[in-house]
């Protein structure tokens, strides 16, 4: 497997930047390539960035709104939707349409990445043969687009909050580590759905099914209090459960559940030493594959 | 100084797509004779075998074959972009690679965003992408173009942007396909005064091409390509006398080399 090394250049060389690029199989070199990936991508943080936010700035340019579209979109959907379900679910609109707005909004978040995931590095084919970069930059630019999505669709959250008197609680604080823990789930998702999915191209397809599926059994239009406690333990193996539970409890001025935050982390380590492996063994071959 | 080393690199393209494996098999087997089978029976084009040469500091390298020889792929290689599948590429100094003109641009993006972003890639700072901006515009006077999506210009145009932004930075180590050298009469001009203190600042630059005159012009030193593996190498006129028919040899045998 081909390895760079960055060598200090010695005293013949005093400026030079060096890459050694082999073919010499071996675990070691393979992680040390993996890392430097890593690395550069978060030394190319203001490009990852820049490229998500041009990327919303295409994807409206030339609209009355701009990206508040998101928005208004957003709004519409859980105005349409909540005053409906909570009929059909017999729900106080009053506890509902918050739980539903921030359920919505949070999973919004969750499937982009993994539908737009699949395709980051495919669609960076341009920029992956034109000169030597970081793969991983592609999914991170992924992760930085849709928190834009996110902070735009949290307009609609706050407004909801402000309409029906919802305060966030005590357990405000545990939104920053479920936050940084969101963030590190998103990158590694991408990175791991985007090497499947350059390899294998009947991927991006599956993953939105997969998405579509996982909506209907995650407690994101129907509450979790429905189930009886049986079923309750059957579903917090949803890992988007956990996931969202751990964000969406402490917005809501509930108590975070400890179960969930045990069940994210095992789950998230699971997802973060996959995607790493598949980093370390196919990296090298990405070029060749997009 | 700084240096580029290729040892023995061998590159294979494994065809993961093949719809009808059998018919491209057949079809590309009569073609080429490349394409071989892998330890795990995938099918693969053995796009480079067993390349090996080292460029230091003053070397002018031009890569000559016909179509399909390796050249394109060589220089992504050396670029760092294609690792390869045997062998070693050392890259000593900074690199900067002119593949297409696109150079990865992004058709719906304005010239000027696409300016920020490779400013960006590079490190630049806000002043720094300023200036690069503004060295751009006035080098490739299309001030007025830049606030356009790159989508809307003409292929010219596009060259002419995918030149500016290239040449703008100063590498030690420069790698060019041979696209750079087309564009209009009145921006060759101009484009080849650039070029040439891009070139006599960079310390080795390595350019392909068919183009028999350009190499004679630019290069100190040329390898043959021919299916993927180095035919001849050696300085200009000797390569190109055995690479060239005698009359087409003659023409550019009397050209002169620019001075460095």
């Amino acid at each position: 497997m081909p390895s760079t090394t960055k060598a200090p250049s010695g005293g013949a060389l005093p400026d030079l930047p060096q890459v050694i690029i082999t073919a010499e199989s071996g675990v070691g070199a393979a992680l040390e390539m993996a890392v430097r990936d890593l690395t550069e991508s978060w030394r190319l943080r203001r490009l990852a960035a820049t490229l998500a936010l041009f990327d919303i700035r295409l994807r409206y340019r030339g609209s009355l709104l701009g990206p508040f579209w998101l928005t208004l979109s957003t709004a519409v959907m859980i105005a349409a939707i909540g005053f409906l379900y909570a009929r059909l679910f017999h729900q106080n609109i009053v506890a509902y349409l918050p739980f539903l707005t921030v359920s919505l909004v949070l999973w919004t978040f969750i499937s982009t990445i993994a539908t737009e995931g699949a395709t980051c590095l495919t669609q960076a084919d341009h920029m992956i043969r034109s000169m030597r970069m970081p793969h991983s930059l592609h999914a991170a630019r992924v992760v930085a687009r849709n928190l834009l999505v996110l902070a735009h669709n949290l307009i609609v959250v706050v407004v909801v909050f402000g309409l029906y008197h919802v305060v966030p609680g005590r357990s405000t604080w545990s939104l920053a580590p479920a936050l940084l823990l969101w963030l590190a789930d998103g990158f590694a998702l991408c990175l791991v759905l985007g090497l499947v999915g350059a390899r294998f191209r009947d991927i991006p397809p599956i993953v939105g099914s997969v998405m579509q599926i996982a909506f209907y059994v995650t407690p994101i239009m129907w509450n979790p209090s429905m189930l009886t406690g049986g079923e309750m333990h059957v579903l917090r193996l949803n890992p988007f459960d956990a996931l969202i539970e751990i964000m969406r409890a402490p917005l809501l001025g509930q108590g975070v559940d400890g179960s969930a935050w045990v069940i994210a982390l095992i789950y998230s380590a699971l997802l973060a030493a996959a995607s790493f492996y598949a980093f370390l063994r196919t990296r090298p071959r990405i070029p060749y594959w997009v | 100084m700084a240096r580029l080393t290729i040892s023995d690199v061998s590159i294979t393209f494994p065809l993961y797509h093949a719809e009808s494996r059998s018919l491209k098999k057949t079809v590309f087997a009569a073609a080429s004779g490349r394409v071989g089978q892998d330890s795990r029976h995938r099918l693969v084009v053995e796009a480079l075998r067993g390349v090996s040469f080292s460029l230091k500091s003053g070397e002018r390298l031009g890569l000559i074959g016909p179509n399909g020889a390796g050249k394109t792929t060589l220089l992504r290689a050396m670029a760092g972009i294609y690792e390869p599948t045997g062998g070693r590429i050392v890259i000593e100094g900074a690199l900067t690679a002119l593949l297409d003109p696109g150079q990865g641009m992004n058709p719906d993006l304005t010239g000027n965003e696409n300016i920020r972003l490779r400013g960006l890639f590079g490190g630049a700072s806000a002043a720094e992408i300023r200036r690069l901006q503004e060295d751009v515009a006035e080098f490739s006077g299309l001030e007025q173009f830049l606030d356009l999506p790159v989508r809307t210009y003409s292929s010219g145009m596009v060259v002419r942007l995918g030149f500016a932004l290239a040449t703008a930075v100063r590498p030690q180590i420069l790698l060019m396909d041979e696209w750079l050298l087309a564009g209009d009469a009145n921006f060759l001009g101009r484009a080849r005064e650039r070029l040439e203190t891009v070139v006599k600042g960079a310390e080795i630059m390595v350019l392909s091409s068919h183009n028999a005159e350009i190499l004679m012009r630019w290069c100190n030193r040329l390898v043959w390509l021919e299916g993927g593996m180095v035919k001849a190498d050696g300085p200009p006129d000797e390569v190109l006398e055995a690479y060239l028919p005698p009359d087409q040899f003659a023409q550019v045998s009397a050209i002169t080399p620019i001075e460095v």
